[in-house]
């Protein structure tokens, strides 16, 4: 365990220091939500129509940013072959990777997540489900994130591979968070997109390392 | 004495007595580096790899470790389980050393010794040996391509394992620290661990050597 947590510290300390990591993907985010009202036009009943849908899609797109790194520089650097060599599972070392990923990038996301939907125009009130919906989906961003970073280890220009792989995943939780909000936002049952929502993450959280470990182990040999 | 009580302790009931490689062969991006390789090695011995450049010495290395796949033959520990051997009981220091850039020598000589099952009394040990001390507080980055490798190879002695796979491990390092070095693996072995090493130059240590033939 205490090998687990100092793995979970040094993930979550490259990922702060990767570039800025979080903030980089946290002004991302806040550039995709201040474009949208120039694409599609300031009219507010227009904006915050859409605003909670916007919001969550560009939470998906900046989630995407720091995943390229998740596995790419111990592959290169030699790293993932020592984190191998060792009694723990690989498939418990990626969960954590992938654990640290999620709270390095995915919860300051999520933070900032009911404050773009509102900048856009959504009602405060919605605030709580954003952040909540924000959080699950991260999970599930981080978690499916991982098999797409770890089955283009080795590539060429990885990162673009990556979202290639990736976006098509997220799919599913853009559509059950979307249709939460969708949902609240028009004073219906949310509640069935959001556990849809939670059990796509859940999922994710069960397979995801596996096919982590698999696609490493694939990559090293 | 106290390095083979040690050992002992960290692999439990599955000490490795011996690495025995028969007939392997390895095939890399369809390129045939290398086939019918045997190798016995005893707990006490070291075994200096030799070979020109692209002869297969770093990936019969990885091999053992179980990085890469065999094409043909098999490589066994003496009845000790492969997968409890490459958890708990063999090092592997090659050119990439998985030291990040950006974090201090302390840092990554903690994180390395703890994920190797070391303490932090073990690492500071292990940094004394090596005249790391002065370096801890500085980035990894900082350091030069010598220092460095100490820092990787602080690894070896901070988690005593006693299958040591070491990949050109002198190449950076300068004469000093290579007789040092010498002595560090001289006593590895005397204390029943076994080292096998990919070489271009002699090692300073009595060793028998296994030459792959392209």
């Amino acid at each position: 365990m205490s090998r687990l947590r100092a793995l979970l510290s040094r993930e979550v300390a490259l990922a702060w220091g990767r570039g800025g990591g979080p903030l980089v993907a946290v002004g991302f985010y806040a550039g995709v939500a201040t474009f949208l009202p120039l694409a599609i036009g300031p009219e507010p009943e227009r904006l915050a129509a859409i605003a909670p849908g916007a919001a969550w899609v560009a939470l998906a797109l900046a989630s995407l940013l720091s995943l390229e790194r998740l596995f790419e520089r111990d592959y290169e650097d030699g790293a993932l072959d020592l984190l191998l060599l060792s009694p723990t599972p690989l498939e418990l070392t990626c969960f954590v990777k992938c654990l640290g990923q999620w709270l390095a990038t995915g919860a300051p996301l999520a933070l900032a997540a009911p404050i773009a939907a509102i900048g856009l125009g959504a009602d405060p009130s919605m605030a709580p489900l954003v952040f909540a919906c924000a959080l699950l989906g991260g999970i599930a961003f981080a978690f499916v994130g991982g098999i797409g970073a770890a089955l283009s280890l080795g590539a060429r220009r990885g990162g673009l591979l990556t979202a290639v792989i990736v976006l098509p995943l997220f799919v599913p939780p853009v559509i059950f968070g979307g249709g939460a909000l969708d949902a609240f936002a028009s004073g219906l049952t949310w509640t069935s997109g959001f556990a849809l929502l939670g059990a796509y993450a859940a999922a994710a959280v069960a397979f995801g390392p596996i096919a982590m470990a698999a696609a490493c182990r694939n990559a090293l040999s | 004495m106290r390095g083979t009580a040690r050992l002992l302790k960290s692999l439990g009931e599955g000490v490795i007595r011996e690495l025995l490689i028969r007939d392997a062969a390895i095939r890399r991006g369809g390129r045939l580096l290398f086939e019918g390789v045997s190798l016995a090695l005893e707990a006490g011995q070291a075994c200096a790899l030799t070979g020109p450049n692209g002869s297969g010495k770093t990936s019969l290395l990885r091999a053992v470790a179980g990085l890469v796949r065999l094409e043909a033959g098999e490589i066994g520990f003496g009845g000790v389980d492969p997968l409890e051997v490459r958890g708990e009981g063999l090092h592997f220091v090659g050119h990439a050393d998985g030291l990040k850039p950006a974090r201090t020598a302390r840092e990554e000589l903690d994180f390395w010794t703890g994920w190797c099952g070391g303490t932090a009394a073990s690492a500071k040990d292990a940094a004394q040996e090596l005249e790391l001390m002065p370096l801890l507080d500085l980035e990894v980055r900082r350091l030069s391509a010598g220092q460095r490798r100490r820092l990787a190879m602080a690894r070896l002695l901070a988690a005593p394992r006693p299958l040591w796979l070491l990949d050109e491990p002198l190449s950076p390092l300068d004469a000093r620290w290579r007789e040092a070095f010498g002595g560090l693996m001289r006593r590895h072995i005397d204390g029943g661990g076994l080292i096998l090493a990919a070489v271009h130059d002699p090692l300073p240590l009595p060793t028998f050597s296994l030459e792959l033939a392209p």
